[in-house]
């Protein structure tokens, strides 16, 4: 059976399901050894990006703006691009400064590129890398933001190296704790790599010491120059688009070769990256994560009656989407709707290979938003919802749970701690969306069954 | 050519933002203040549009569609914590979501499509557009798009000039929002709205449902509100706005214009007001009998002032001597906010050691520095490297701000009072003070800090 994405014939958009693109790219550039991000436009973007970061990460997150008002609107923006790099590097004193474009300054015609090498010109400024990248959030979300935003990081450093043995690993926008969790996995096989980018400390800091403005942690600049001379590219972005790879860039330009993979969450995606380790370690599989294993399939089989009874609604960015709709499959529950405000090439056909023996096809949703998610998930009966805060609309409207994974969560603490990957993450992420499911049942069994029968009371 | 040299000098404060912090007792000159944004100084502000949807958005029952591309909907969906006793359509988030085509050809047209699919799908008696950067600058004559679909459905389409990279951030959207109030509310040539004995109460968001505690005051004393600009309002009943005989003032930054223009178009006098601590909620209350003037609204009011005082100033006096001698911080959106916390805080015995507003004007600001005790730093458009320095300078206990303030706040070991516009406490009237009281206590003598401070030793 063919899934068929519904084209969306409606003009407004109702209730917004994706971000927008310079968010995606303030991530990357916080995932940076002492790195800072500039965002060049009127005040409110950085803003309202530092409000959403720093309301799922419950961490400081520092975003610059070349706060332009309307006499640099028409005459141009390149003396504040100036004056804002200088305050940025009198205050936080960083190597690397991420300067993303907005909505504004692409309409005015900015050409980044230049205004920045005539910065650098000017002021003699060897010792800080500055990394212009074009978000505007007119042609792509926060998911296109995050992949370019990390290729242009490969495409700025990366230069001709001699071979190694590390291996590169690319992510999409995963939680801090996912990001440490594939790590841990790396170093039980013995591998070496360099994790791009890599905010796991960055945007979850422990508390202690005295406080940095740019936090310690996130990937270094000399190991992004070297990835060109690695021994394998691990990305986990099948719906990346190719012109926004960075992995597909090092493999065309420096000839690595490209492992591109589904997120590590779920079985059988667990797997596919265990056995691409295996492969590239020359180790077999650890023991510890055999048991983390074992522990998963327990658990697979403990919730399968529940599970068969969730009819999700699966919502988000591609690759979280993917993944997550993965996990439903191999459990019994399938998802009814999957959706994403994003536009992907690949999700669809990824999509249909996935779900090729499932008895009925969802409706798959793209570049949509929370109306067009709603009607089609009370048409087909969706129970359960998984995806980022702005779910939390069907459970209020529909009454059904909302497993918060992905990007924002802004109702709910510890966004930054969510852990979906690995056995062991999947397992966690399986005992939520069981629970869920469970706690839905028994609050409503006994009211149902009366209802069912008439039964009334006294009667 | 520029060619002075850049380099981290690690001082926080960036000296083109020394005039706009001043120690009260020692700057004889005025707060350098209501000026743009120093780019790249990580102001804590956001756009012209920000303030215009903020002030609009508890409109319960109208719709409000941003044109513009994705993000500036997406950041400001169901904003804000006021409460409705009616229609919830102000929770929706509409969105042109503009895209690359519209930026070169032009939005109009796809405006007025998405301002059709609302009508025919809602019929709501209002809808609010909002311009944002893209539409200001590519000059989509929203005006005209508005006003011929007010003719073609017969209903108000109202336009809101709030293009972000306007200069003078919030306050102007501020602006733009009251302007699009009065357009809203002039009655049709030939019609008058009858006076009444009902007031209107300006710039109250019913914020955890404030507005409703107020209400039931006046009701007591035998005074109806009219209609509140804007918490819990209607088209219809704003529409009745001029009927009022006196107009209350609350947050007085976005609502005084519209004050102004209310009496000079409709005869109504107004005045300030204050519902935040029991001082200020007593002193409102009287303030309003006594326009009234009648024996029998002054009695029930001194009768309502003494019961609720006795009641809660007990309570007031147990967290009074816990918190008596402790160091406060505010950092807040408007100087109208900053003083009624103020008050509130003093009232609790503790010094207040730092204050500061993204908007204040330089008459606030004096109005500010009559209330503090020599010695206290004032900043205006702080950022969190000038926050950061006087926090630990000040060795302050508790700091009253919002969202981003506060993970600064937790990060540096100190507790920290939410007084922003999405909290879901109402903090107004005598009740609200107990709330507020109750809030600084659990979170000054929290006993995390405790351990953070023994966690902080062992590192």
């Amino acid at each position: 059976m063919e899934t068929v994405a519904t084209q969306k014939v409606k003009q407004v958009n109702e209730n917004q399901c994706q971000q927008c693109m310079p968010l995606g790219g303030v991530v990357v550039f916080k995932g940076i050894e002492n790195a800072m991000v500039l965002v060049h436009g009127s005040q409110g973007c950085s803003t309202y990006m530092r409000l959403t970061n720093v309301e799922h990460y419950n961490e400081p997150v520092d975003i610059a703006s070349s706060a332009l008002n309307e006499k640099q609107a028409i005459y141009g923006g390149e003396a504040n691009l100036h004056k804002a790099l200088d305050n940025v590097i009198r205050v936080y004193g960083p190597k690397v400064i991420g300067v993303l474009t907005t909505c504004l300054t692409e309409t005015m015609g900015e050409d980044l590129e230049r205004l920045v090498a005539t910065y650098r010109q000017n002021r003699g400024i060897t010792t800080v890398d500055i990394i212009p990248v074009a978000t505007p959030s007119y042609s792509g979300t926060q998911t296109e933001g995050f992949w370019a935003a990390t290729r242009q990081l490969v495409a700025y450093y990366a230069k001709p190296a001699e071979r190694h043995n590390r291996i590169n690993v690319i992510i999409p926008h995963i939680s801090p704790a996912d990001i440490r969790e594939i790590k841990r996995i790396f170093e039980l096989f013995g591998l070496e790599y360099t994790m791009l980018p890599d905010y796991s400390m960055t945007l979850d800091r422990p508390y202690g010491g005295q406080y940095q403005k740019v936090p310690p942690g996130g990937t270094q600049t000399q190991d992004i120059a070297h990835m060109s001379g690695a021994r394998a590219t691990i990305q986990f972005g099948l719906t990346c688009p190719d012109n926004l790879s960075p992995g597909l860039l090092l493999e065309q330009e420096f000839g690595v070769p490209l492992h591109n993979l589904p997120l590590p969450f779920g079985l059988q995606n667990m797997d596919r990256l265990v056995e691409t380790l295996e492969k590239l370690s020359g180790r077999s599989f650890p023991e510890c994560l055999e048991r983390e294993r074992g522990w998963l399939l327990d658990g697979m089989a403990d919730s399968h009656k529940f599970n068969a009874d969730g009819r999700p609604i699966v919502y988000g960015e591609p690759e979280l989407v993917y993944a997550f709709s993965g996990i439903c499959v191999e459990n019994g529950a399938t998802p009814v709707v999957i959706a994403s405000g994003t536009k992907s090439h690949q999700l669809t056909g990824l999509l249909a290979t996935l779900l090729a023996d499932a008895d009925v096809q969802p409706e798959v949703l793209e570049e949509t938003d929370f109306a067009a998610i709603d009607d089609a998930g009370v048409l087909h009966g969706a129970n359960i919802a998984i995806g980022h805060s702005g779910g939390k609309f069907l459970t209020e409207r529909r009454g059904m749970p909302l497993i918060r994974v992905g990007f924002p969560i802004h109702d709910r603490t510890g966004g930054q701690r969510v852990l979906s990957a690995g056995y062991t993450g999947t397992l966690a992420f399986l005992d939520r969306f069981t629970n869920a499911l469970l706690e839905t049942k028994y609050e409503s069994y006994r009211e149902l069954r009366k209802e069912e029968m008439g039964i009334k009371e006294g009667a | 050519m520029d060619t002075s040299s850049v380099t981290a000098d690690g001082s926080a404060c960036i000296s083109e933002r020394q005039n706009s912090i001043l120690t009260t007792g020692k700057s004889k000159s005025s707060i350098h203040c209501a000026d743009d944004s120093l780019a790249g100084s990580v102001s804590q502000r956001a756009c012209v549009f920000c303030g215009a949807r903020v002030v609009l958005n508890p409109v319960t029952d109208a719709a409000h569609l941003v044109h513009g591309p994705i993000g500036c909907a997406t950041y400001t969906w169901d904003i804000r914590g006021s409460l409705s006793s009616g229609s919830e359509m102000y929770r929706n988030s509409f969105s042109t979501d503009m895209k690359e085509r519209d930026v070169v050809f032009g939005g109009e047209k796809k405006l007025a499509t998405c301002i059709d699919e609302i009508v025919s799908k809602y019929h709501p008696p209002a809808i609010f557009v909002y311009s944002t950067c893209v539409s200001g600058m590519i000059g989509d004559d929203i005006i005209a798009v508005c006003k011929a679909a007010s003719e073609r459905h017969a209903t108000d389409v109202i336009p809101v000039e709030s293009s972000g990279f306007l200069s003078g951030n919030k306050v102007v959207g501020y602006r733009a929002a009251a302007i699009a109030l009065m357009q809203l509310i002039k009655p049709r040539e030939g019609e008058t709205v009858e006076k009444t004995r009902k007031l209107n109460f300006l710039g109250e968001y019913n914020l955890g449902g404030e507005k409703w505690v107020v209400e039931r005051y006046l009701r007591e004393i035998g005074i109806e509100i009219n209609v509140a600009f804007t918490g819990d309002s209607t088209v219809a009943a704003l529409k009745q706005a001029p009927g009022a005989c006196l107009n209350l003032v609350q947050c007085t930054g976005s609502m005084h214009w519209v004050a102004m223009s209310l009496e000079q178009e409709y005869g109504t006098p107004y005045q300030d007001v204050n519902f935040f601590g029991s001082a200020n909620t007593a002193e409102s209350l009287r303030k309003i009998a006594q326009f009234y003037g009648e024996p029998e609204i002054i009695r029930r009011t001194e009768a309502l002032i003494d019961r609720e005082q006795a009641r809660i100033q007990p309570v007031l006096q147990k967290y009074r001597k816990k918190l008596a001698g402790k160091r406060a911080a505010i950092y807040v959106g408007g100087a109208f906010k900053a003083v009624a916390i103020i008050r509130q805080l003093k009232e609790l015995g503790m010094e207040i050691v730092l204050t500061g507003t993204q908007t204040g004007k330089k008459e606030e600001y004096d109005n500010l520095s009559t209330l503090l005790d020599p010695g206290t730093i004032i900043i205006d458009d702080a950022n969190p490297a000038e926050l950061e320095k006087f926090l630990l300078e000040k060795n302050v206990d508790v700091m009253a701000g919002g969202v981003k303030e506060r993970v600064l706040a937790y990060k540096l070991g100190i507790g920290f009072v939410d007084h922003n516009h999405d909290r879901k406490d109402g903090l107004a009237g005598f009740d609200g003070a107990v709330r507020f009281a109750r809030e600084v206590y659990v979170t000054t003598c929290s006993p995390v800090w405790g351990q953070l401070k023994a966690a902080g030793r062992r590192a």
